[in-house]
């Protein structure tokens, strides 16, 4: 087989290169789908996971708990309930999203919510609550104590972020779910790997994840440059 | 902090750029279809035209029979075409689907190693040639495993040879044909495969064709437009434009002239009298 991985990736790369228009729209299906989800799901998550580590309310241990088991749901699980509320003997079938990228951006938001509450609950708990204290006592409003945490914590948080980013944007059993992995509309690089693999196009197939990688490391750079202005102040 | 507040500003203006509707409201058509059609090419060289004819974008949605059969009767697409006939014919008893049109055909094909150590190649008869497997053991059997047209015609088959099979040889995947070719050609076993999928990835297999050409391992494929009775807001419209252009001489013809090297992967039989014979 001359189908190592050495040339993959110079086909890989003479994909990007030459601006394939296919290649790009499974990239920015991919891109467009997940940047919303995470932009919707994250900040709400992050309130949610504050209120846990920060207010006191009764059900809140338990609540905690539930929340930190549902992270190791399987994506296809989480697929195949919003499959059946958007499908239109569904819940919400009156709204047609399914096979959507809406559909996929609602899956995503599910995994992200669930991936982003206790990880960033473990990072809000285990800071100084100190933070908290001073910013109400000096009479900051409530939400813009949280912000002040928030602020502090800015780093664990995004990384957070990230993380969850990460997670959505490889997820493939959701999106090939509730997407059905439709060209040029729903295809998105890990549902194209899938059949690209599928149809025995190995090389089309690790060229896909390559530009994955590539646009992971960019966007990392990028988000460690913010991180790293932050520091130099 | 100011340059937090100032990239908070910009994530806020990037969502509502994002969350505007990202395109242009367009005539849409829902297709449920199986593998074969969508992976061997054939729908790529088919929709461009209709689409440009019709005006209507074909959103294909690519799965096995009985899922796609699933789709239609939950009305979340608005047309299938499929290949079990059996279940077609309930699917439009039950009232999920209407105007059933045959649309074209191929065949099935037993492949397997070359060695071939079950010794099928001799055997015409597919029911006889999965018996000759199961009871020599030696080398797996791959088997779909999913609903799909190509497993239903696999249980018919073992039904005909009146065996149950189970064992260490029989392998269920529960995945699709390009899948199951690939775990046969790894595993060095056999399966039952489409022609069409067996020739968009013949080359890339270590195995041959074994049993082909009996009456049993016909495999005609159907097309059905959703019932609007049910869902009154499926693409109807479409969905019998789309029966129309396929079943024409002009749909006809280019499922003829569809090839790969060469080899014709479906028989148009939408037309049945002469007169529009595709060459």
């Amino acid at each position: 087989m001359e189908e190592n991985l050495g040339h993959a990736s110079l086909y890989a790369l003479r994909l990007l290169l030459s601006g394939d228009p296919d290649l790009w729209n499974i990239i920015g299906v991919s891109f467009s789908v997940s940047v919303r989800a995470i932009l919707i799901s994250a900040p709400a998550a992050m309130v949610l996971a504050f209120l846990l580590a920060y207010a006191r309310f009764p059900a809140r241990l338990p609540l905690i708990s539930t929340l930190q088991s549902l992270q190791s749901i399987p994506t296809v699980v989480v697929g195949l309930l919003v499959y059946m509320l958007l499908s239109r003997r569904g819940l919400f079938g009156d709204l047609h999203l399914l096979f959507t990228q809406t559909a996929m951006v609602i899956g995503q938001i599910v995994i992200a919510f669930l991936f982003v509450v206790p990880m960033a609950h473990g990072v809000l708990a285990a800071a100084d609550r100190r933070a908290w204290e001073t910013a109400r006592t000096l009479g900051a409003a409530p939400w813009r104590a949280m912000f002040t945490v928030m602020t502090e914590l800015r780093f664990g948080l995004l990384a957070v972020a990230i993380a969850a980013f990460a997670r959505i944007i490889t997820e493939v059993g959701t999106s090939i779910m509730v997407g059905g992995n439709i060209e040029s509309v729903t295809r998105n690089i890990p549902t194209a790997i899938a059949l690209e693999t599928s149809k025995g196009e190995f090389a089309q197939g690790i060229a896909l994840g390559l530009v994955l990688l590539v646009l992971a490391l960019l966007l990392n750079v990028f988000l460690g440059m913010l991180q790293g202005k932050g520091e130099m102040r | 902090m100011r340059l937090s507040r100032i990239s908070l500003m910009l994530l806020l203006a990037a969502t509502f750029v994002l969350l505007s509707p990202a395109q242009a409201e367009q005539k849409v058509l829902r297709l449920a279809t199986t593998t074969s059609t969508e992976n061997s090419g054939l729908l790529k060289s088919l929709l461009p035209a209709f689409e440009k004819n019709s005006g209507y974008k074909v959103h294909v949605i690519a799965v096995g029979t009985g899922k796609a059969l699933r789709m239609g009767q939950d009305g979340d697409v608005d047309v299938v075409m499929v290949h079990a006939r059996m279940d077609e014919d309930k699917f439009v008893a039950a009232g999920y689907g209407i105007n059933r049109r045959d649309l074209m055909y191929n065949d099935f094909v037993i492949v397997g190693p070359k060695r071939d150590p079950a010794g099928i190649g001799a055997v015409k008869d597919p029911a006889a040639a999965l018996a000759r497997i199961a009871a020599a053991k030696e080398a797996a059997f791959i088997s779909r495993g999913d609903e799909s047209g190509t497993y239903k015609k696999e249980q018919a088959l073992w039904q005909a040879a009146d065996i149950k099979p189970q064992g260490k040889w029989y392998r269920s995947i529960g995945q699709g044909m390009e899948q199951a070719l690939q775990i046969a050609s790894e595993m060095q076993g056999y399966t039952l495969a489409d022609r069409g999928t067996w020739l968009a990835l013949r080359k890339k297999l270590d195995l041959v064709i074994l049993v082909q050409g009996d009456n049993r391992l016909f495999n005609p494929y159907g097309v059905i437009a959703v019932n609007p009775a049910r869902y009154p807001d499926v693409n109807y419209q479409g969905a019998m434009a789309f029966i129309a252009w396929l079943t024409s001489p002009g749909g006809q013809n280019q499922i003829a002239a569809f090839k790969i090297d060469g080899e014709n992967l479906f028989f148009p039989d939408a037309i049945q009298a002469k007169q529009a014979s595709p060459k």
